[in-house]
């Protein structure tokens, strides 16, 4: 809004004469009003406490992250001693850190793209799973569906882990009592969680379950936004419902994927929750361990700060080199310009 | 809808779709998908009706055989969980600490939500990407320096202690969210405000407040969960105070070790999930609307 308006300024003119005479010469620029003790408090209050709050608590704490990993502050000692990088070079020739590290990875490889995959093919059968004649719609009762599917969302991930604990229990557990009551016998006292083949695997699937149908929802709304008009367009042209899910679909809600993605990904670098629930130790040969288990043990069990803030900088730099790739691979192949969380 | 004189016979009428013939085509894909969704469907109910049901058996029961009902509903596992092993002042605690961090923080992310998105001044892009990095953040590297502020100040291992975290945490996340939603305001509301003489501060909460009303609301129940489920913050900062009910339920299971009251804990499982659940189902309409509010921008 820079084109100066005859009609704006006027108004402005007539603002001018209400307010006192310490007004500055009115200008026809808008919104530069005198600084009244009106504003001058609106701002104190409205920007500078609630960024008080998170300066102090949520800002600060991740400066000083960077300083403590750079001491050998146990926590309590009085004293704390630069180290430079000691901390880190420690971190990386210890091999059960390596080890949590590399379980890291493999959640961040594995779990996006299995969560999100599921949770598309289940919003593209209930947004587009209907009749292929007429309007373009929905399965029949797919809101059943919906509704189910988020029920993990709203369970606090603890509760999940727990639960999910007991089920595979080997000798009272749902999963065996399945499993032995179809025949399998082999699986009678089975420990899911505590066989390092399966562990992982086993803890994997608690944490897509806990996220699918959410989002399951997300990608409905997402495909819910698409106009109507094309995917009646790719009917019309003989494109069947893959080509239509692929090229359509797919295409048009990619910065929902890219957001499910990097959400996932952020949640597969901590997982700290539903691995301390399912193996809190880390699992038969640390198979389960993960770096803010690690973390979470040397801070407070052992009592090295300085060394913990070291781990959690080394996560906080693998989240932003995750997220960078993420954005990086999306914008090379084509996706949005705009970054929208 | 431009005439007004339709009525509802002509609107039925008017909206209502041929029935379209069937194609086996089409009778297969729906087969497949209501086959897959049902699946799914059964995976996410039946633990959770599984955990109901053993709630109400006795340990020796559950480990008897994991699909047989109980020989009695017996209440007495809910009793023992909520008294003794403390999840009823738990979950006491727990909706004290969220209520008051929900409330604190959807206030104070609404008004810096508002400034940042409706003045401009030296500074405020710097301070909205700062809230940007907080939301990309791992929480985790900042728990160990915050023990030691809360510590300086003399709130660790306190309910006001943890509020305040829970504020600050939730805080990005809130403001990110409702800044494009004040952004998206007609101007010329504030402009009609400033005429009729009411100051910022009355602007904000009587014009501007009750317009965003939707975007608060979608705000406030994503609010709500991730700081319900939150587990990391109050083990962390919260150890040695009064517990919140994900700590105690997590207290619990690891107390029990192997010896177990696994009926107890599965009541307790099931106290702790039931009444997100309750409530979610009775809103799940507006949530679902929130979820693409939030997303399709």
């Amino acid at each position: 809004m820079t084109v100066v308006k005859t009609k704006q300024s006027r108004n402005d003119d007539g603002l001018a004469a209400v307010v006192p005479a310490m007004a500055p010469p009115v200008v026809v620029r808008r919104r530069r009003k005198p600084l009244t003790w009106d504003k001058v408090s609106f701002f104190a209050v409205f920007l500078g406490l609630p960024l008080a709050i998170y300066l102090l608590f949520v800002i600060w704490p991740f400066i000083q992250a960077f300083g403590y990993s750079l001491t050998d502050w146990s926590g309590f000692s009085p004293t704390q001693n630069f180290i430079g990088f000691d901390n880190y070079a420690r971190i990386f020739s210890d091999d059960i850190f390596m080890k949590a590290m590399g379980n890291n990875i493999l959640l961040v490889i594995v779990l996006p793209i299995v969560t999100i995959i599921l949770s598309l093919v289940l919003a593209t059968m209930v947004t587009v799973g209907g009749s292929s004649k007429g309007q373009i719609k929905g399965l029949r009762n797919s809101s059943f569906y919906r509704v189910v599917s988020f029920f993990p969302y709203t369970i606090p991930a603890i509760a999940i882990g727990i639960m999910w604990g007991q089920i595979y229990d080997p000798s009272g557990g749902l999963l065996n009592g399945i499993l032995t009551g179809m025949g399998l016998d082999q699986f009678k006292d089975f420990a899911w969680l505590g066989d390092k083949n399966t562990a992982m695997t086993a803890t994997m699937f608690v944490i897509v379950w806990g996220f699918v149908g959410f989002y399951m929802v997300l990608f409905v709304a997402g495909i819910k936004g698409i106009p109507a008009e094309l995917f009646e367009a790719a009917r019309i042209d003989g494109a069947g419902r893959l080509r239509t899910a692929v090229s359509i679909t797919i295409p048009l809600i990619r910065d929902n994927i890219q957001t499910a993605y990097i959400y996932m990904g952020i949640l597969a670098l901590d997982a700290f929750v539903y691995m301390a629930a399912l193996n809190s130790g880390g699992g038969p040969d640390n198979s389960t361990l993960v770096m803010a288990q690690q973390l979470f043990f040397t801070a407070f069990s052992k009592g090295q700060f300085g060394l913990a803030s070291a781990m959690g900088v080394v996560l906080a730099v693998a989240t932003l080199i995750f997220s960078g790739l993420v954005f990086v691979i999306n914008r090379l192949t084509g996706g949005d310009k705009d970054v929208s969380i | 809808m431009t005439t007004k004189v339709s009525t509802p016979e002509m609107k039925s009428l008017h909206f209502q779709p041929r029935k379209p013939a069937t194609t086996p085509g089409d009778k297969l894909v729906g087969a497949v998908s209501h086959t897959a969704l049902t699946i799914w469907s059964l995976i996410v109910i039946l633990p959770l009706l599984w955990t109901f049901m053993s709630s109400f058996k006795t340990s020796s029961e559950i480990f008897a055989s994991p699909f047989a009902l109980p020989s009695q509903w017996r209440f007495d596992n809910y009793v023992k969980a909520w008294s003794e092993a403390g999840i009823g002042s738990y979950f006491l605690n727990s909706v004290v600490v969220v209520g008051s961090a929900l409330v604190i923080v959807m206030v104070l992310g609404a008004m810096c939500a508002y400034v940042l998105a409706r003045y401009t001044f030296p500074g405020s892009r710097a301070i909205y990407y700062l809230m940007l990095a907080g939301l990309t953040f791992p929480i985790f590297l900042a728990m160990v320096p915050l023990f030691f502020v809360l510590k300086n100040i003399g709130l660790l291992n306190t309910l006001p202690g943890l509020i305040i975290v829970y504020v600050g945490f939730a805080l990005p996340f809130t403001v990110f969210f409702l800044f494009s939603f004040f952004k998206s305001l007609p101007h010329e509301i504030t402009e009609a405000a400033a005429l009729d003489g009411a100051g910022e501060w009355r602007t904000f909460f009587q014009v501007m407040l009750p317009m965003a009303k939707p975007g608060l609301a979608s705000v406030a129940i994503f609010n709500f969960l991730g700081l319900w489920n939150q587990f990391l913050i109050p083990v962390s900062i919260n150890a040695a105070g009064p517990r919140v009910l994900s700590q105690g339920l997590a207290a619990f299971a690891g107390q029990m070790g192997y010896a177990v009251d696994f009926g107890a804990l599965f009541a307790a499982v099931t106290v702790t999930v039931v009444p997100v659940l309750i409530v979610y189902v009775i809103f799940q309409r507006q949530l679902q609307g929130s979820v693409s509010q939030g997303t399709s921008k």
